[in-house]
């Protein structure tokens, strides 16, 4: 008994069994029972039996699943590009030597804090076709004549949830890229300046050929954020109007949950691994270069 | 002081202050300014009276006679307090489950190093990466094929699943840094792997133990689409979810109501993150860094 208490596999199996039986019983086996579940035609209820492709073929003729897919992807890249152009602004404007620095950096994070779903009723009420304090802001200064409909409109109500979206993900990049950026010595810029290099130099072969290594995975972070957000379409519009704000993952509980039939709801969410995978594949190039760039300083 | 600014401040010295206001302060205050106003926004709507609400005259950014009524009607007219309830109970115990089961499988993982330990590290990182968009179909499946459907341990026990991923990750991290020789004399004075654990490990990671825990918490407490998935009657709810879905009666919007379950609801996290703010900031960026 003893010896075995020693034995650093035996112990190794122990220490990893609570985690282990608890991550195999509610992640792993659930990713494959989902992947299954895509094959078949399962309702509420009712186990379902294997019908192949059915479900996707079926996925793919339906003009509402592509347009979902439409949304996730364009939802995705918008929202990530502005939040990571956005990001690495504030991230280096929280870098410069400003008055209550860390006061402000605490408070620029708490959009991130506060559950999404509730800040989302903010927006919601923000957004009201009635009582819109933005319409209310725009009518007084005479821009506008009658109160905008942000979720009333497709195009309208897509570029409003994204908006929801970038405010609520741009603190959680620029507090990583701030953290990135601390990383770098001052004494580099101070070399580059003696060289001559002007501030916009500095930035563009200093600044960001560092930084690149966790640009690259809080990047990734953030897409797999957007690309499965629930929450704030299920809040503000479920998906309408007429669709147009639909995400995969929207839709998927949409038809699985409220709807009932779990193997069409099952394929849509297996459809958006693929995706997840091409971004944690990139991401995983991201870190290699990492290596290389750091070399022995690499922790 | 002058050398701390010194090193922060770099070559700042050399721009002008004019020229610092209208590139860092301006677009700071811009940034501050659109980052707080739902928040602001969500505050005064909650203490304003209907009247003064759904009126288009007067100055909508002021309230003119503050009610506690929405809180009122919150209070002790919905299940508000079982949903804030069941949020503290269910968050606090995913947390604490999470943190026990994380500490002993980072621990063994860094420390142990039993044969297969890094592809079991590598393993928990990728854990990390599944979102829960793509579980909820299936494990309300397995929720409801345990019996566990409609309960406050669908929830407990699933939360956990995104939880002990990232603690884990964490807290790989902080054993990483503590030195290998204090576990050796441990070692050979006697101990065994779990008193080195609790005695010499656990008090030395401090800090990795409230980052985890802190935003592990905050996560639960987030938590959103399990919720909604797996809970139906009112009072086993969180307050997320109950605040959607309950206090939304057909077309007619309780906008005040809303506001102050919105308000209420995201308090507590931001007083426990204002306390900890450090630890949730070295969480949160430890995580993405590593």
């Amino acid at each position: 008994m003893h010896r075995l208490l020693e034995n650093r596999n035996f112990l190794g199996l122990a220490f990893m069994l609570p985690a282990a039986v608890l991550l195999l019983l509610f992640l792993t086996y659930p990713l494959g029972l989902g992947t299954w579940l895509g094959f078949t035609d399962a309702k509420v209820g009712r186990a379902g039996v294997w019908v192949g492709l059915d479900n996707y073929e079926y996925l793919f003729g339906d003009a509402v699943a592509r347009l979902s897919l439409f949304n996730t992807l364009f939802y995705t890249v918008v929202a990530s590009v502005i939040k990571f152009a956005l990001g690495l602004w504030l991230a280096i404007l929280l870098n410069q030597n400003i008055p209550f620095k860390s006061a402000v950096r605490a408070v620029v994070l708490l959009p991130f804090i506060v559950p999404t779903a509730l800040s989302a009723i903010a927006f919601w009420w923000i957004y009201d076709s009635q009582f819109s304090i933005i319409s209310w802001v725009l009518v007084k200064l005479g821009w506008i004549d009658t109160y905008i409909d942000f979720l009333g409109e497709p195009w309208l109500a897509r570029l409003s949830t994204i908006a929801a979206n970038i405010w609520r993900g741009v603190p959680f990049v620029a507090i990583c890229l701030l953290a990135g950026l601390q990383t770098i010595p001052p004494s580099l810029y101070e070399a580059a300046s003696i060289d001559g290099a002007k501030p916009s130099q500095q930035f563009w072969y200093v600044t960001l050929p560092l930084l690149t290594p966790i640009i690259a995975v809080v990047m990734t972070f953030s897409v797999l954020f957007t690309f499965t957000d629930f929450q704030l379409i299920y809040v503000l519009t479920r998906g309408g109007p007429l669709n147009s704000t639909h995400l995969m993952a929207t839709l998927s509980f949409q038809r699985a949950i409220s709807g009932g039939a779990l193997g069409e709801g099952a394929a849509l969410a297996t459809a958006m691994i693929p995706f997840l995978l091409a971004a944690i594949l990139f991401s995983y190039f991201g870190l290699q270069r990492r290596a290389w760039q750091q070399g022995a300083t690499d922790k | 002081m002058s050398q701390d600014v010194e090193d922060t401040q770099g070559m700042n010295y050399l721009v002008s202050l004019p020229r610092r206001v209208v590139i860092i302060y301006i677009p700071l205050l811009v940034f501050l300014f659109v980052l707080l106003f739902p928040f602001y926004w969500m505050g005064i709507t909650a203490f304003k009276p209907n009247a003064e609400l759904l009126s288009r005259t007067g100055n909508p950014f002021w309230v003119i006679a503050p009610t506690l009524a929405h809180f009122k009607h919150l209070l002790f007219e919905t299940a508000y307090p079982d949903w804030m309830w069941n949020t503290i109970l269910i968050s606090t115990v995913s947390t604490f489950f999470s943190l026990a089961a994380s500490v002993l499988a980072a621990y063994a993982i860094e420390r142990l190093r039993f044969s297969g330990s890094r592809q079991v590290g590598l393993s928990i990182f990728l854990a990390y990466l599944v979102p829960p968009s793509i579980l909820f179909i299936p494990l309300a499946y397995i929720v409801f094929q345990l019996g566990l459907y409609d309960t406050r341990w669908a929830l407990m026990l699933t939360y956990p699943t995104f939880l002990i991923p990232f603690c884990t990750w964490l807290l790989m991290g902080y054993f990483r840094s503590i030195p290998y020789e204090l576990e050796e004399c441990a070692l050979i004075d006697g101990a065994s792997r779990l008193q080195i654990l609790t005695k010499i490990v656990l008090p030395l990671a401090v800090p990795g133990l409230i980052s985890a825990g802190i935003f592990a918490f905050t996560l639960s407490w987030n938590e959103f689409i399990y919720a909604l998935t797996f809970i139906s009657s009112s009072e086993n709810k969180t307050v997320p979810v109950g605040v959607i879905t309950e206090l939304v009666e057909g077309d007619v919007y309780h906008w005040g109501a809303l506001m102050a379950g919105a308000l209420l609801g995201s308090v507590p996290v931001a007083v426990m993150y204002s306390f900890f703010v450090e630890y949730y900031v070295a969480g949160m960026t430890g995580a993405v860094k590593e």
